[in-house]
């Protein structure tokens, strides 16, 4: 089994992701440059955070046009597994692969923090490690986290069980005090329907280890190998 | 060339009439105009350090750890396991005083390039910054400004912001301090030098192309702000961190492929300080074809190629073999990399325009040649006033006061939680970052060894203003303490010297006296100085700074499973002073306390006694490394009970309170002690820890060998800060919830004010 962490020239959450899969859970890693465009050897790709492209058009905007992209779009048909954390999931967002766009933070700055997430759906290759209901605590960092859907969008989303994350309080209610960006129905973290595409602003990666504070993100990676591993859950 | 002495345009660029006399009588001629654009630059006091440099040398800058020193483009400390620590601090404050967000945000693009043209991978930076006082709706506008201009910059780079100090003071409404320190990781052999070598090498322009863009920046950051200097604006650069990011990774693989024989950031006075600096390191010459560098603007002529400070741009001194691997990896980041001139043994920066020559200066004129001054230096006349101050002329709170005053304290914005700002800057990029801001010095550890590094940025202008030697002898203990409190060793600083206008005698005086309180600290402590900034000219209307000599501070944990950590994490614990706290009426001297409470800057603050601080740092790296503190917080601004209420705000649950008494340090009977003093007085000599009482006989006895004062003044309890009196009458007890609420609310509020 082997992972990829895809690199735009702006990414900056590459080595994070890249440590944590082959340092901390000793996983068959490698980084994908993005002008890459064979993806065969990859069971799992990371889209990493950071400012593909520098971003000051629309954070992904030019990123879901890079080479690897193309590839990226075969890969998820092809059933595999793609998780985009923060600018990661911005590109997915950019790119079709899932519902929504992201706008800037109501409160307009960029925000470095720690919150509490409520796993909502715990039958996906991404969180099948974590108990239902739980209350797990993750950094965020970025300035637009702010999810926005269409209403109708919104209620598939929630009747199929697609939002796996939402920002909560320390007892697990989704309060308004809660939410860090503004996002509808503080939406953290969305799957595709298939259930293969995962985009979530919050760092797993950050908080895998101990020493930094909190090693509640170290299952969204163990679930993805046990995943594949089994082949449960997978489409 | 007539027609420039004539019309003197020297003047205007910022150079006196005896400076251009010394460039006529070295050069043998009268330079030419673009010339003497180049002298004026290089010759700047941002530049060549004019006033500065004869204090400068008076400070120590050797130690067993240090690698490089001052001169080159940053200070490297070794830190075992053969790595090595490149680290800077500089300031960005004119720039930012006129556009806020950019001159933050190229403050932290120029100091991040200092610690590449090193070798070494940026890992973090820390900002140091100084506003007026935060209801005045100038500083709103400049902070906003700076700090998301930081935000802006930094983030996009991935180089996490751990850490600094935001202080705000009346002397910094109309020029603000931002200074900015960033630090770097290295291999030994992954070390570079800013030299160009080799005569036949190639000069290399990587990353962004050149425009009109901060032409004469340096000049601006040298002479005061006025009226006018809104206009100057346009000498403010414009920064894009994306471009820095691709800069970033584009030089370390050229570095890495063993391309590159010399390397410097063009940062202050672009390409012509870049040329001269790494000519006159080597002792060559350059020749270099203007025409060849990528520009973005159509007609530029030499003059403004010259000076353009166009940011995100490094000059590269390149194996004549390897220029089309340089060529390769640019192409990879889609960067620019090109080949414009040669390195030569003439001795001289020779510039060409397509062929035609522009300009041809001994580049040890050009970078070294500037005269040195040692103005007149005279003790200030405010000074006679502020040392009058004496207990009696500040009325002593009742104790039902107490209560008020801690909590007008904790909502200083001096003190207060600066979560506001630094929330907005991506402090855990790189997942490194173990202690981040807001607990005082920042920790990072380093991947594959048990090591930490740790940083700190210090400085009370305040106290410098009031007593500018034991003020900048306090700035480099505070910092001490700072890194000694989590169980590291203190290394090494880099300074930032910011000043008002060195021909203003007061000013020079304050200058003079600081540098040597900071040398004799350094000295003391064995933390030498391996590089820095001067920044003069701080002025605004005629009014000069604080004088603000910040230092940032590198420490090394040994094992960072063994920190230390400011909050109380076991109820019963013991809490004990290890160390100094006076309790009387000179440690109101510049404090927080007295200009809060009572509206008063004023007193005559004591140098700190540098053994004690030396025995201090001792203890608490044995005790560090035997495992016997539960939790260590320094003594800063708000004294003992402000440092006492954030052991309790950090605390862990159900040990977020302490109940204690004075008693042990001494007070009783004695008559030059105050209740108000000894609660909120200030010393820098002086930790207060916690540690289960069954570990007391052994912190004692560590005290004991390092001649470290050691009291036991209470206990960790649950939830509530009380203070009783020697007598043992209970006097004061706060909820930590109301203390916590203050202190995170304090800095918005007072913005919102």
């Amino acid at each position: 089994m082997k992972f990829g962490v895809v690199v735009f020239p702006g990414s900056n959450c590459d080595s994070d992701a890249y440590h944590v899969i082959k340092d901390v859970i000793g996983v068959d890693c490698e980084y994908v440059w993005h002008e890459t465009r064979d993806l065969s050897d990859f069971q799992a790709l990371v889209l990493p955070g950071g400012f593909s492209y520098g971003d000051y058009l629309r954070c992904g905007a030019l990123a879901r046009f890079s080479p690897v992209m193309d590839s990226v779009y075969r890969f998820v048909d092809e059933g595999k597994l793609v998780i985009g954390i923060c600018n990661g999931f911005q590109i997915l967002l950019e790119a079709g692969l899932l519902p929504g766009a992201m706008l800037s933070n109501n409160v307009l700055e960029f925000r470095c923090q720690w919150v509490n997430l409520r796993v909502e759906n715990t039958k996906t290759p991404f969180t099948c490690l974590y108990e239902p209901g739980e209350v797990i605590r993750v950094p965020i960092a970025h300035h637009e986290g702010n999810y926005y859907a269409e209403p109708e969008v919104l209620e598939e989303l929630e009747r199929t069980g697609r939002v796996v994350l939402r920002y909560v309080d320390a007892s697990g209610n989704p309060t308004a005090e809660a939410n860090p960006n503004g996002a509808a129905h503080n939406i953290a973290g969305i799957i595709n329907e298939k259930g293969n595409v995962f985009g979530l602003m919050p760092h797993p990666e950050r908080c895998s280890e101990s020493i930094l504070g909190s090693r509640d993100g170290r299952r969204v990676f163990l679930s993805m190998i046990k995943s594949l591993e089994t082949g449960a859950l997978l489409s | 060339m007539a027609e420039i002495s004539q019309t003197a345009p020297w003047r205007e660029m910022g150079l006196k009439d005896s400076e251009y006399e010394l460039i006529k009588e070295r050069l043998g001629r009268e330079p030419n105009y673009t010339e003497l654009g180049m002298f004026a630059v290089l010759w700047s006091e941002h530049c060549a350090y004019k006033h500065s440099k004869p204090l400068l040398k008076t400070l120590p800058t050797k130690g067993p750890a240090v690698l490089v020193g001052p001169g080159e483009n940053a200070g490297v400390v070794d830190i075992g396991d053969n790595l090595a620590c490149a680290f800077k601090i500089e300031s960005h404050n004119h720039p930012s005083a006129v556009e806020p967000y950019q001159g933050a945000a190229t403050g932290i693009g120029g100091i991040v390039r200092d610690i590449l043209a090193m070798g070494a991978r940026p890992v973090l930076l820390l900002d140091s910054l100084r506003f007026g006082p935060p209801e005045d709706p100038k500083t709103k506008f400049l902070f906003g400004g700076v700090v998301s201009g930081i935000a802006g910059y930094g983030n996009c780079l991935g180089i996490p912001t751990v850490g600094g100090e935001v202080f705000f003071a009346k002397p910094y409404a109309g020029n603000p301090l931002v200074n900015v320190l960033c630090g770097g990781i290295m291999k030994h052999e992954d070390l570079h030098k800013g030299g160009a070598y080799g005569v036949g090498n190639v000069v290399m322009v990587v990353g962004h192309s050149t425009g009109r863009d901060g032409i004469h920046g340096c000049t601006f950051a040298s002479d005061v702000l006025d009226d006018d200097s809104e206009s100057k604006r346009i000498n403010v650069q414009v920064g894009d961190p994306f471009m820095e990011k691709l800069l970033i990774e584009a030089c370390l693989e050229m570095m890495a492929c063993g391309a590159v024989v010399g390397i410097q950031d063009m940062g202050a006075a672009g390409l012509t300080s870049s040329c001269a600096e790494t000519a006159a390191r080597a002792g060559t010459g350059l020749v270099i074809d203007i025409g060849k560098v990528p520009m973005r603007e159509e007609g530029m002529n030499a003059y403004e190629v010259m000076l353009s400070e166009s940011q995100e741009r490094m000059l590269l001194i390149v194996s004549a073999d390897k220029v089309d691997e340089v060529k390769r990896i640019g192409a990879k980041w889609g960067l620019h990399a090109a080949e414009i001139g040669r390195v030569t043994d003439s001795g001289n920066l020779e510039v060409l325009h397509n062929g035609v020559l522009e300009a041809s200066i001994p580049v040890s004129l050009l970078a070294m040649g500037a005269p040195e001054y040692t103005p007149e230096a005279r003790e200030p006349e405010y000074l006679r006033k502020t040392r009058e101050f004496s207990g009696e002329s500040v009325r002593a709170p009742e104790f039902s006061e107490m209560k008020g005053i801690l909590l007008k304290l904790l909502a200083s914005p001096n003190i207060a939680s600066k979560e506001p700002v630094f929330r907005q800057y991506d402090y855990m990029v790189r997942t490194d970052t173990v202690e981040g801001p807001g607990r005082g010095a920042a920790v990072l550890r380093i991947k594959g060894t048990k090591k930490g590094l740790v940083f700190t940025t210090d400085c009370n202008g305040r106290l410098v203003y009031l007593n500018p030697k034991a003020g900048a002898a306090w700035a480099v203990t505070e910092a001490a303490l700072n890194v000694a409190v989590t169980g590291a060793k203190p290394l090494a600083i880099t300074n930032c010297l910011n000043f008002g206008s060195p021909e203003n005698p007061e000013v020079y005086w304050q200058l003079k006296e600081a540098v040597q309180g900071m040398a004799e600290a350094c000295k003391a402590l064995e933390t030498p100085v391996t590089g820095g900034n001067v920044s003069l000219y701080n002025e605004s209307d005629g009014e000069a700074i604080y004088p603000t000599p910040i230092v940032g501070m590198l420490g090394l944990c040994e094992d960072i499973e063994k920190r230390i950590t400011p909050g109380f994490k076991n109820a019963g614990d013991l809490v004990a002073v290890l160390g100094k706290v006076w309790g009387d009426a000179r440690s109101l001297s510049g404090s927080e306390y007295l200009e809060v409470a009572h509206g008063m800057v004023a007193g005559d603050p004591r140098e700190p006694a540098l053994d004690l601080a030396r025995g201090i740092i001792e203890v608490l790296t044995e005790c560090a490394r035997e495992g016997v503190l539960s939790s260590a917080q320094d003594l800063s601004e708000g004294g003992l009970l402000v440092a006492l209420a954030e052991s309790c705000i950090h605390g862990e649950e159900g040990a977020r309170g302490c109940a204690m008494s004075p008693k042990a340090l001494g007070c009783g009977g004695r008559e030059d002690i105050r209740a108000d003093a000894m609660l909120f007085g200030e010393t820098n000599t002086a930790v207060v820890v916690s540690f289960a009482a069954s570990n007391e006989e052994q912190v004692a006895h560590i005290c004991r060998q390092n001649n470290v004062p050691f009291a036991v003044i209470g206990r960790v309890q649950e939830s509530a800060l009380a203070v009783d009196t020697c007598g043992g009458l209970r006097v004061l007890e706060v909820p930590t919830d109301e203390i916590a609420h203050a202190y995170s609310h304090g800095l918005e509020d007072s913005l919102r004010g």
